[in-house]
C-alpha cells in the first residue's frame, strides 16, 4: 500500500509541479497578481509530495519490502540500516527520485529566501525551475518507476552493490546532485532575465550566492566521489578521467567560470550575455552528464543501467531545455547590452582570461569525452581517449590560468593599478618560486620538468590569495566575508596544484607478490607481509592481512588490507589499507592468491595526497562563507 | 580601453585561445588515442605493431597460467573464432577470472603475445565491455554464447 501511495504521491506532484510552471510563467507575463501568488503554494505543495514520496521509498527499504522491484534488486535483509537507507539512491529510479526531491527542496529554498527579489521576477524563476521537475517527474514516472511491484515478491533482495556500501559513496550522490540541480537555479535566474529583458548589478546579486552554494556543493560531491575511487577501487589514483568523472567535473568547469563572470557583472555590469550563456550552459553540461551516465552510451567504470527509452528521453529534454533556452538567449540578449571599459590589467580583464580559458579546459574535456562516441557513430572505430591526452590538453589552458589567478587577485576594478602592487606581485612570486626549490631539492629524487612549475604556481596562488585580507588587518579595515571566502578559495587551489604536483611527481607505486613473512622494496621503503587471516562483517567475510611497512629499518606504518567476499552478490572486493598522514599516505591493496603461498599487493606511496581533497573541501567552504556575505541579503535598492 | 577595442580585444583572444586549443587538442588526439580491436582483427593484422591498443574479449577458460608465486601471468583473450595470447605482470582487477569480459591495454610484440600493461575488468560481475559484447555478438549472429547471466550493462 505505500509504495503505490509513493506513487501516487508523485503523480500528484506531477500535477503540482505543472501548476507551479504555468502560474509562474504566465502570471507575470499576464499581469495576474492571484497567479503569481500561487506559484509560492505550488512549490510547497509539491515538495510536500516529493518529500513524502522519497519517504515511501526509504519506507520500503527500511521494512525489506521485497515486493517492491527496486527494493528486492538493491537491498538485503542482511543490510546494515544505514546503507539500506543509501541504497534508495544506489541505483537508477531511486537516483531520479533523490534527484526530484533536490531539485524541489532548491526550488522551496528559492522561494523562501527570495523576498527581496520583485514578486514577478521570483514567480518567472519559480516557472522555469517548475518545467524542468516536470521534465525529471515525468521521466522518472515514465521511464523509471521506483515503486514498481514485483509479483511474486522476492524472499529476500539481491544486495546493494558491494562497492556502494561505503559512508563516502553514501553521501557522493546527494551531493553531486545538490551541485548539478543547484546549477538549474542559475540556469532559472538566467531565462527569467531574459524572460524580463533586464539583467542588472541587482540580478546578479541574487544570482552570485546561489551559483556559489551550488558550486560549492558540487565540488564537494566530486572530491567525496574522487576519495572513494581512491581508497575503495583499489586502483590508488585521484582521478582517471573516467568519462563520468568528466561528466561532473565540465559542469564544474563551467561553473567555476560563472561564479566568476557573475562577479563582474555584478560589479561592473559586464560580461552580462556571456554570464547569461555560462548559466545556461553549466546546466545543460549537467543535463548531458545525466544523459551520458544513465543511457549507457559510455563506456566507464561506472556504467550505470543501458537503456535507450531512458537515453532518448533524456535527450530530448537536452533538447528541449538546452534549444529552448538557447532560442530565447537568441531572442533577448541583444537588448541586454554592457557599455563600459576597462584597463588590460583591471580585474575585468583577468577575469576574461579566466573565463576563456577555463572553457578551452572544458572544451577539451568535452572533445576527449565525446570523441569516442562520435567516432563510434560515424562508424570509424572504437577508441579510447585516456591521461595520455587529457594531462597535456588540460594543463595547457590551467597552467597559465593559474598564473593570471596569482596576479589578478592583486589587480583592482575598472583600473589595474597593477605598477602600485608591484611590490606584493613579484614579493609573491620570488617567494613561492623560492618554496618551489626547497620543495624539489628537498625531496630525494623523480622531480618532472613540471614539479618546480606547479609547486612554484601553487605557492604563488597559496601567497597572493592572503595579500588582500592581510592589507585589510593591518590597515584595520573590514573582512566581509565574501572577500575571506574568496580568499580561502583561492588559498585552497594553491595547496591544491602543491598537493597534486607532489603527487604526480613523487608518487612511489609497485606490485609486489609477498609470501607470510616476505618482504619486497618499494624505493626506501620495504613492505613485510606478517599474516592473513579469516574475518566476518555483516554480509561478507574477508581475508585481513597485515604488513608493517618499513623505512630505513624503522617501522613507519601497519597497514590492514582486506580482501572482502560479499555474500549475496558473490562479488569480490579490494579494501585498501591506508596509512594516513601529514606528509603522505603509505597504501597497499591486496591482490589476490598468485600460488605458492605468495599473493599478489599492490603498494604505493603518495605524498600530500590527502591534501588534494582537503583543498576541495577548504574551497568550497570558501564558497559557502562567501556566499553568506550579508551583502547579499540586502534589499535590490542598495546597489553598490 | 573602449568597449569597441575590449570586444575586439575579446574576440581575438577567444579565436586565439580556441584554435590553440583545437590544434593542440588535435595533435594530442593522434597521438594518445588507443583503438579497440578484438582477436579477430589482431589475428587479421588490422591492428598495429608498434602503437598501443585496446584488446578486447573473454578470457578462455582454462588459460589463465601463473607462475607460482610470481606476478607473472599469461591468459588467452578469444572472441570465440580466434585467440590472442596476453602476458602480464601485475595485480589483476577483482572481477577478472575465466569466461569473463576483458579489455587490456598494451601492446602487440612480434611473436604475436600482447603485452598488457593494464588489465581492465569492470565493477559489476554482469557487466561487459559493451565494445565487448558487440565484437562477440557480431561472431555469433546476435547470440550471446557463453554465460547467461552476461548482459550488455549492470542490473539496474
Amino acid at each position: 500500500m505505500i509504495p503505490e501511495l509513493g506513487h501516487f504521491m508523485l503523480v500528484l506532484a506531477l500535477a503540482a509541479a505543472v501548476a507551479q510552471a504555468f502560474f509562474g510563467i504566465a502570471g507575470p507575463a499576464l499581469g495576474r497578481q492571484a497567479w503569481i501568488d500561487v506559484t509560492r503554494s505550488a512549490v510547497i505543495a509539491q515538495f510536500v509530495l516529493v518529500s513524502l514520496s522519497l519517504a515511501a521509498l526509504v519506507y520500503a527499504f527500511v521494512q525489506n519490502d521485497f515486493s517492491v522491484e527496486y527494493v528486492a534488486a538493491n537491498s538485503n535483509t542482511a543490510l546494515p540500516v544505514g546503507y539500506r537507507i543509501a541504497a534508495v539512491w544506489g541505483a537508477h529510479e531511486g537516483s531520479l527520485l533523490l534527484w526530484a526531491w533536490i531539485m524541489v527542496a532548491w526550488t522551496l529554498a528559492v522561494a523562501l529566501l527570495s523576498r527581496n527579489l520583485t514578486p514577478e521576477f521570483a514567480a518567472r524563476v519559480l516557472g522555469v525551475l517548475g518545467l524542468i521537475a516536470i521534465g525529471f517527474l515525468l521521466f522518472t514516472l515514465a521511464t523509471s518507476n521506483p515503486f514498481a511491484r514485483l509479483d511474486p515478491a522476492a524472499p529476500d533482495g539481491r544486495d546493494l552493490n558491494p562497492l556502494l556500501q561505503d559512508p563516502a559513496l553514501a553521501m557522493h550522490p546527494p551531493l553531486l546532485y545538490a551541485g548539478y540541480v543547484g546549477l538549474s537555479v542559475a540556469f532559472a535566474f538566467a531565462c527569467a532575465a531574459m524572460i524580463e529583458g533586464r539583467l542588472d548589478a541587482a540580478w546578479a546579486r541574487w544570482a552570485r550566492p546561489w551559483t556559489t552554494v551550488a558550486w560549492a556543493l558540487l565540488t564537494v560531491g566530486i572530491a567525496l566521489g574522487s576519495w572513494w575511487a581512491y581508497y575503495e577501487l583499489g586502483w590508488g589514483g585521484y582521478w582517471f578521467w573516467d568519462p563520468v568523472e568528466n561528466a561532473s567535473f565540465m559542469p564544474w568547469l563551467v561553473a567555476t567560470a560563472l561564479i566568476h563572470s557573475l562577479a563582474v557583472t555584478e560589479k561592473r555590469g559586464l560580461f552580462k550575455s556571456w554570464t547569461l550563456l555560462l548559466a545556461i550552459l553549466g546546466f545543460s553540461l549537467s543535463l548531458l552528464g545525466t544523459f551520458l551516465v544513465r543511457s549507457g552510451v559510455l563506456v566507464s567504470v561506472h556504467s550505470f543501467a543501458a537503456d535507450p527509452t531512458r537515453g532518448l528521453f533524456i535527450l530530448a529534454f537536452l533538447v528541449i531545455i538546452i534549444g529552448g533556452a538557447l532560442a530565447l538567449y537568441a531572442w533577448r540578449a541583444p537588448l541586454l547590452r554592457s557599455e563600459a571599459g576597462f584597463e588590460l590589467t583591471a580585474r575585468e580583464s583577468f577575469l576574461l582570461f579566466n573565463n576563456i580559458l577555463l572553457m578551452v579546459a572544458a572544451a577539451a574535456v568535452f572533445a576527449g569525452t565525446m570523441a569516442p562516441l562520435i567516432s563510434d557513430a560515424l562508424g570509424l572505430g572504437t577508441l579510447s581517449v585516456g591521461r595520455q591526452y587529457y594531462d597535456p590538453v588540460f594543463l595547457l589552458p590551467t597552467l597559465p590560468l593559474l598564473a593570471f589567478a596569482a596576479v589578478g587577485l592583486h589587480s583592482g576594478w575598472k583600473k589595474g593599478r597593477l605598477g602600485q602592487r608591484k611590490r606584493e606581485i613579484l614579493g609573491t612570486l620570488v617567494l613561492g618560486v623560492l618554496i618551489a626549490l626547497a620543495l624539489v631539492f628537498g625531496a630525494s629524487e623523480g622531480a618532472k620538468v613540471l614539479t618546480p612549475v606547479g609547486f612554484a604556481l601553487g605557492a604563488w596562488l597559496l601567497l597572493s590569495a592572503f595579500v588582500d585580507p592581510i592589507d585589510r588587518w593591518r590597515r584595520k579595515l573590514a573582512l566581509p566575508p565574501a572577500i575571506l571566502g574568496m580568499a580561502l578559495a583561492h588559498a585552497s587551489l594553491g595547496v591544491f596544484v602543491i598537493s597534486i604536483t607532489a603527487v604526480e611527481s613523487y608518487t612511489l607505486e609497485r606490485d609486489l607478490a609477498l609470501g607470510i613473512g616476505e618482504s619486497g622494496k618499494l624505493g626506501d621503503y620495504e613492505y613485510r607481509l606478517v599474516s592473513l587471516e579469516g574475518k566476518e562483517g555483516p554480509n561478507y567475510d574477508a581475508l585481513r592481512g597485515e604488513i608493517i611497512v618499513t623505512k630505513g629499518g624503522r617501522q613507519v606504518a601497519v597497514l590492514h588490507p582486506e580482501k572482502r567476499n560479499y555474500w549475496i552478490q558473490r562479488q569480490q572486493m579490494t579494501e585498501a589499507g591506508i596509512d594516513m598522514q601529514w606528509t603522505r599516505d603509505i597504501f597497499a591493496a591486496l591482490g589476490e592468491d598468485l600460488g605458492a603461498g605468495r599473493w599478489s599487493v599492490r603498494a604505493q606511496v603518495r605524498p600530500l595526497i590527502n591534501y588534494v581533497w582537503l583543498a576541495a573541501l577548504l574551497m568550497a567552504i570558501g564558497g559557502i562563507i562567501a556566499a553568506c556575505d550579508r551583502r547579499y541579503r540586502k534589499g535590490d535598492e542598495e546597489v553598490p | 580601453m573602449t568597449p569597441r577595442r575590449r570586444r575586439i580585444a575579446l574576440v581575438v583572444g577567444i579565436l586565439a585561445g580556441v584554435s590553440l586549443a583545437a590544434l593542440l587538442a588535435a595533435r594530442a588526439f593522434q597521438d594518445n588515442v588507443m583503438f579497440f580491436f578484438d582477436p579477430s582483427q589482431v589475428a587479421a593484422g588490422s591492428a598495429p605493431l608498434d602503437k598501443r591498443f585496446r584488446l578486447g574479449g573473454m578470457v578462455r577458460p582454462g588459460t589463465v597460467a601463473r607462475t607460482a608465486g610470481s606476478l607473472e601471468m599469461r591468459f588467452v583473450v578469444t572472441d570465440f573464432q580466434r585467440d590472442v595470447p596476453v602476458r602480464y605482470s601485475g595485480v589483476v582487477p577483482d572481477l577478472f577470472r575465466e569466461n569473463q569480459g576483458v579489455v587490456a591495454h598494451g601492446k602487440l610484440g612480434s611473436d604475436g603475445i600482447f603485452v598488457a600493461d593494464e588489465i581492465l575488468a569492470k565493477h559489476d560481475e554482469n557487466y561487459m565491455p559493451p565494445e565487448v559484447a558487440r565484437a562477440i555478438k557480431e561472431k555469433h549472429g546476435g547470440v550471446m554464447p557463453v554465460n547467461p547471466d552476461i548482459r550488455n550493462g549492470p542490473r539496474t
